[in-house]
């Protein structure tokens, strides 16, 4: 839903990054994307590769998504559940009192430069 | 060819950024304020009231943050607070770097209160960290009670919820205990008030929380 402003933050991020350690040319960038995260990853690499043309470093940039699985915590019997088949409902004791463990990062794992 | 592991959130640029802005506008007593809610929810009428409530105790400023147009700040600058517009170039929120142009556009004066009224939105704003020292987000009546289910995240993040709009409550089915269970339920410390900006029912705790965070925030 704001696929390209996170973008932006990321092409910044990758810039700083390259300028700090005098990288030239960034090849591959792998972020790890949460399943409840709310980016849409067809729509995400889209707008990556409009942005990455603009800039010399992340011009030859691919990017590769890999999925973080959601998982949620349930506070009344304290088992652990997946939140995408089960959503915010406990399905071992119907609890509402559930909060979600990971899922919703998107985290720069690593890049691969020339 | 080699890999760098970097490990850091895709927002940590911006994170950093924050971090600097919210360390500067301590050091000079500035209280920044990131206001959130939806189109409609009642954030420039909330800041008109409280600005006439507050401007003899305190020099405040507004910056408007819209895709376009002026008049929010038009509104506020009425009022005789200081207010200028920040577009955000078709983006739908602030963030620290926009935040920190739109502060450098109000000029050299000292602002007891700064109010960032980001832009129209329960999703995107709550991303993105501005440097402000506290996030407080509205929720009005007409709205709906589900709110906190559908959104999560701006729930999650504000310190402060106030429910707007109090006045017309005879007319809708919101139920304010069970918004603030599920308000609570994800975010156990946040404040919650209840305003109507029509009759200034409220007003009088939301506006001793905001004085009080602007004292902590000098002291």
């Amino acid at each position: 839903m704001h696929e390209m402003g996170i973008i932006l933050h990321l092409a910044k991020s990758l810039e700083e990054t390259a300028a700090e350690q005098d990288i030239q040319k960034i090849l591959r960038v792998t972020l790890q994307v949460g399943e409840v995260s709310g980016i849409m990853t067809d729509y995400f690499t889209d707008c990556w590769n409009y942005f990455r043309k603009r800039h010399p470093v992340l011009e030859t940039a691919e990017l590769e998504l890999e999925t973080i699985p959601a998982v949620t915590f349930c506070g009344n019997c304290e088992r652990t559940y997946p939140t995408v088949q089960y959503g915010r409902e406990c399905p071992y004791c119907h609890s509402g009192e559930t909060w979600l463990l990971r899922g919703n990062e998107c985290i720069i794992k690593e890049i691969e430069v020339e | 060819m080699r890999i760098i592991e970097l490990k850091e959130t895709v927002t940590a640029s911006n994170d950093r950024d924050a971090e600097v802005l919210r360390g500067e506008l301590k050091e000079k007593g500035t209280l920044l304020i990131n206001l959130m809610a939806s189109p409609g929810a009642g954030k420039t009428t909330l800041l008109e009231r409280t600005i006439r409530d507050m401007k003899d105790r305190f020099e405040i400023a507004v910056m408007e943050a819209d895709v376009d147009s002026d008049v929010d700040a038009v509104r506020i600058e009425k009022l005789g607070a200081k207010a200028v517009q920040a577009h955000t170039g078709g983006m739908c929120h602030m963030d620290a770097g926009m935040t920190r142009t739109a502060l450098d556009e109000l000029g050299a004066d000292h602002f007891d209160l700064v109010v960032l009224e980001n832009v129209g939105n329960l999703i995107c704003p709550a991303e993105f960290d501005t440097g402000a020292q506290k996030r407080v987000m509205l929720l009005s009546v007409p709205e709906g009670d589900d709110k906190p289910l559908k959104y999560p995240l701006m729930f999650s993040v504000s310190d402060v919820l106030i429910l707007t709009k109090t006045d017309v409550a005879p007319y809708f089915d919101f139920d304010f205990d069970a918004c603030k269970r599920r308000a609570r339920q994800l975010n156990p410390n946040i404040e919650i008030f209840e305003v109507s900006a029509k009759t200034g029912d409220g007003f009088e705790e939301w506006e001793s929380w905001l004085a009080k965070a602007i004292e902590d925030n000098r002291a």
